[in-house]
């Protein structure tokens, strides 16, 4: 591709990123057991860091060439006709942004769960998952083709299933989480299915998967129909679309098949309506997990891939649109599920929910820029808040043994809890932290309170990360954010005003959630025994935290309005890789926006933090069928239930009973089939064999045996029978020779 | 000199006794006698014959041979009496009788 003068390039070093991960996978599958806790973590963690160093290495390489994309050629994969598809790493600015994302959140969040999984029983398995992830993140990312995205896409995918399950002892009556697993796993490949009708689309379309050719034919395409059109816009009216008259669709037709296809895909990783069902139940993960894989990489996948896809999708306005509304939606009943949950993990994966809705509406309007922005900002504060929910999980679990364990004697409890801390810890973890005894919830916000006290570091990076995520300034969530909305009132029109109206009110109830969250569980009293025992996680865990504070913090700075000096970073190093519509900074929307964040903070002050709830009401209940059905989520997964699940059971029993069970296998097989050979074969045994055959052989041997009887009766055993015989025989013999011959 | 015809004849009525003889009489001796009775009247049909065919006093091969043969004949009664015994005792030795109608074990 891009002939580079030095000698030795940094962007050859691209493969290795993909070669550590997979040999921690393979070291930790080999020797991870025997290795154990918490070598297997610490494995892992090396290999991940590892692969950070070579992302960051890709960055500087960039740098030192100019931002040139370079492909890396590792080998054919694919070669069938017309078809070709090899291993290749493209490395520009768009997939080394997610590299680094990728691997640097990736490696907290393994350092971070090598304390989170303190003597797990599957100590290293997890570990394995984990490297595993980051090996198909980073091919779903550094891929030069569909079909490598793809790979990823699904390697992912299976990933994400596998460590849902992780504990697929555990959850509703021993198999809650192994169903959770598996719901993912069936929504996933409903998008699936939409994404390889898209890449088949695709390939039908422009003839290559790869990224640099098909982008290439659907420019030139793209330029050649405006050519044909543009200059006399008149006489092109009637025959509206020329090409589509032949029999071959337009471009544009293709392209909006192809984008809406694409979106399924998206809807399906990205968690966007109708598909978003799946994330709030990936949340019986362990929760580094739902940081890493639910939060700050893999559900960001769609938005990846529609940045990637950008070409495509200027060619297609109407799904531009549909885009953008999908995910405006999905932010706003998102953002208000989770005003209505009371478990931390689930509050927070409805804001995932709504805050992928936020980066899809921007990809969807065009702001790639503002889209990466906020994937990278949420990957930041988001993974914060999810590890820090781990440690409140963590803390408020080993309340509950503590407190169960010295129940009563307050005074030699608190000496207990600190000489024999780490045994506490250890035993909370094995019996795994999320979901355990059925009568204590540890994730359950009711059963928190008052938490700032006893895990302080825990209640510092956590209040960080809610207000990055509520969108005030200066915090990273801010300008991300504001960044979005400016783009949907700069897109104006009647759906960019929908967007920006959605987006806003969605930004209004992050705001209010993530205020009553941390009013609920830090603030106030303790409610629980557990809560007052609840004890700060260890330092493996609090550093990481610390680490993705800072990063909340600062993350802002990645792409500030252009008027400040530095800004539009991320958007500079984007336009390498992306068309580029910079939007600028709008004064109204931040300030209605910070409004609307302030606005949504001080009423969840109002209703939780001014009178600290000391009971187990939450006082939003006063809001009667409202709070039910925002704590119901909106009965979806119930309307899925009833409009999809029950008719296809239905169908699937109809099939199952009717159709298999009494048409194919009673009438067809028994009766025809079955009942059509019995027939035959009575047929051929009593006519044919008896009748015929046996009829004969038996005629045959009465015959011989009637004879045989007959001739029995010469015997008579007396010797001069016999003796008469040979008299007889000799009386012949010489007749014969006297009188005949 | 007798007629060669005539001792063929008496040959033949001594045959015929021992057919007989064989044919309807119980008591193995009796049977086994008139199977010697059979061998001799052979006997004397070859020597009667061997008789009728010597020409003055030369050595003639058909009547020398009748002459031989009867030799042969009674080595082989010889022979034949001495198994025909031993089977009469061993048949005796079994069932306490010689008659031949109790030896019967072939009847089908």
């Amino acid at each position: 591709m891009h002939d580079s003068s030095t000698a030795f390039s940094l962007s050859a070093l691209v493969p290795l990123i993909v070669v550590f991960p997979l040999f921690g996978v393979i070291l930790n599958m080999l020797v991870g057991k025997r290795l154990g806790d918490p070598w297997a973590g610490i494995i892992a963690s090396l290999m991940s860091g590892l692969a950070f160093v070579i992302a960051v290495l890709q960055f500087v390489g960039l740098f030192l060439d100019k931002f040139h994309a370079t492909t890396i050629t590792l080998a054919e994969w694919i070669v069938i006709g017309t078809l070709k598809i090899p291993w290749a790493f493209q490395v520009d600015t768009l997939s080394v942004t997610m590299m680094l994302l990728v691997t640097g959140v990736g490696t907290l969040i393994h350092v971070y769960a090598i304390g989170y999984m303190k003597g797990d029983e599957r100590f290293h398995r997890f570990f394995i998952y984990l490297n595993l992830f980051i090996v198909m993140m980073l091919f779903l990312v550094g891929g030069n083709n569909y079909l490598m995205l793809f790979l990823g896409w699904e390697g992912v995918g299976l990933c994400s299933y596998l460590l849902i399950g992780f504990w697929f002892d555990k959850g509703a009556g021993g198999v809650g989480n192994a169903r959770a697993g598996r719901k993912a796993f069936v929504v996933n490949r409903i998008g699936d299915f939409g994404f390889v009708l898209a890449l088949f689309l695709i390939f039908w379309t422009s003839g290559s998967l790869i990224f640099n050719d098909t982008f290439k034919y659907f420019e030139e395409k793209g330029k050649e129909e405006s050519k044909v059109t543009a200059p006399a816009p008149a006489a092109a009216m009637p025959e509206a679309k020329p090409e589509g008259e032949g029999g071959a669709p337009s471009l544009e037709t293709i392209a909006t098949a192809i984008t809406l296809l694409l979106l399924v895909g998206a809807a399906g990783k990205s968690a966007q309506i109708p598909l978003f069902i799946w994330l709030p139940d990936a949340m019986a993960g362990p929760t580094p997990v739902s940081a890493l894989i639910h939060a700050a990489t893999m559900v960001t996948a769609g938005i990846y891939m529609i940045v990637r896809s950008n070409v495509i999708f200027h060619l297609a306005p109407t799904s531009q649109m549909v885009v953008a509304l999908i995910g405006a939606s999905t932010a706003f009943l998102a953002g208000t599920i989770a005003m209505g949950q009371f478990d931390i993990k689930r509050v927070l994966a409805y804001s995932t929910i709504s805050q992928l809705g936020f980066m899809i509406a921007a990809a969807g309007m065009g702001a790639y820029v503002a889209a990466m922005f906020h994937l990278l900002t949420h990957a930041f504060f988001k993974a914060l808040l999810f590890l820090s929910s781990g440690s409140v999980i963590h803390g408020v679990e080993h309340g509950h043994h503590a407190s169960h364990a010295h129940g009563g004697h307050d005074h030699q409890d608190a000496h207990a809890q600190d000489a024999h801390g780490g045994h506490h810890v250890a035993h909370a973890s094995a019996a795994s932290p999320d979901h355990q005894a059925e009568s204590f919830d540890p994730q359950d916000m009711r059963n928190m309170g008052g938490l700032r006290k006893q895990m302080n570091v825990t209640f510092w990076v956590y209040l960080i990360g809610a207000i990055a995520l509520a969108g005030v300034f200066p915090f990273a969530g801010f300008w991300s954010k504001d960044e979005i909305l400016a783009s949907a009132m700069a897109k104006g029109q009647w759906y960019g005003l929908t967007v920006y109206a959605l987006l806003s009110v969605a930004a209004f109830f992050t705001a209010f959630y993530m205020g009553r969250q941390v009013f609920m569980v830090f603030f106030g009293g303790e409610r629980t025994d557990a809560a007052k025992h609840a004890q700060e996680s260890s330092w493996v865990m609090l550093t990481p935290l610390v680490i993705l504070a800072v990063l909340s913090v600062i993350g802002g700075a990645l792409n500030l309005p252009k008027f400040i000096p530095g800004g539009e970073a991320l958007g500079t190093w984007i336009e390498h890789s992306v068309e580029v519509q910079a939007v600028d900074f709008n004064l109204t929307v931040a300030l209605i926006s910070t409004g609307v964040g302030l606005f949504g903070i001080f009423l969840s002050y109002l209703v939780y933090g001014r009178s600290p709830m000391m009971t187990m009401t939450d006082p939003l209940e006063r809001l009667g069928f409202v709070f039910r059905f925002l704590n119901g989520k909106w009965y979806v997964d119930e309307l899925y239930q009833a409009i999809i699940i029950r008719p296809i059971e239905g169908f699937a029993s109809f099939a199952a009973f009717a159709l298999d069970w009494d048409l194919w296998h009673d009438f067809f097989h028994d009766t025809i089939i079955a009942g059509g050979f019995r027939w035959f074969s009575g047929f051929l045994a009593t006519f044919v064999d008896k009748g015929i055959v046996d009829r004969f052989f038996d005629g045959l041997g009465g015959f011989v045996r009637e004879t045989a009887l007959n001739f029995r009766e010469m015997q008579t055993g007396y010797v001069r029978n016999y003796a008469l015989m040979v008299l007889l025989g000799v009386v012949a013999v010489l007749g014969y020779f006297l009188f005949v011959r | 000199m007798v007629p060669t015809s005539y001792y063929i004849l008496l040959s033949a009525i001594l045959f015929t006794i021992g057919v007989v003889g064989v044919l309807v009489r119980r008591n193995a001796i009796i049977v086994f006698m008139s199977v010697e009775l059979m061998l001799n009247s052979a006997n004397l049909a070859f020597v009667a014959f061997a008789r009728a065919f010597q020409t003055g006093n030369a050595v003639n091969a058909a009547a020398m041979s009748g002459q031989v043969f009867v030799f042969f004949v009674l080595t082989v009664a010889a022979a034949e009496v001495a198994v025909g015994l031993a089977l009469i005792v061993a048949i005796f030795k079994n069932k306490h009788s010689i008659d031949v109608d109790q030896v019967h074990q072939l009847k089908g």
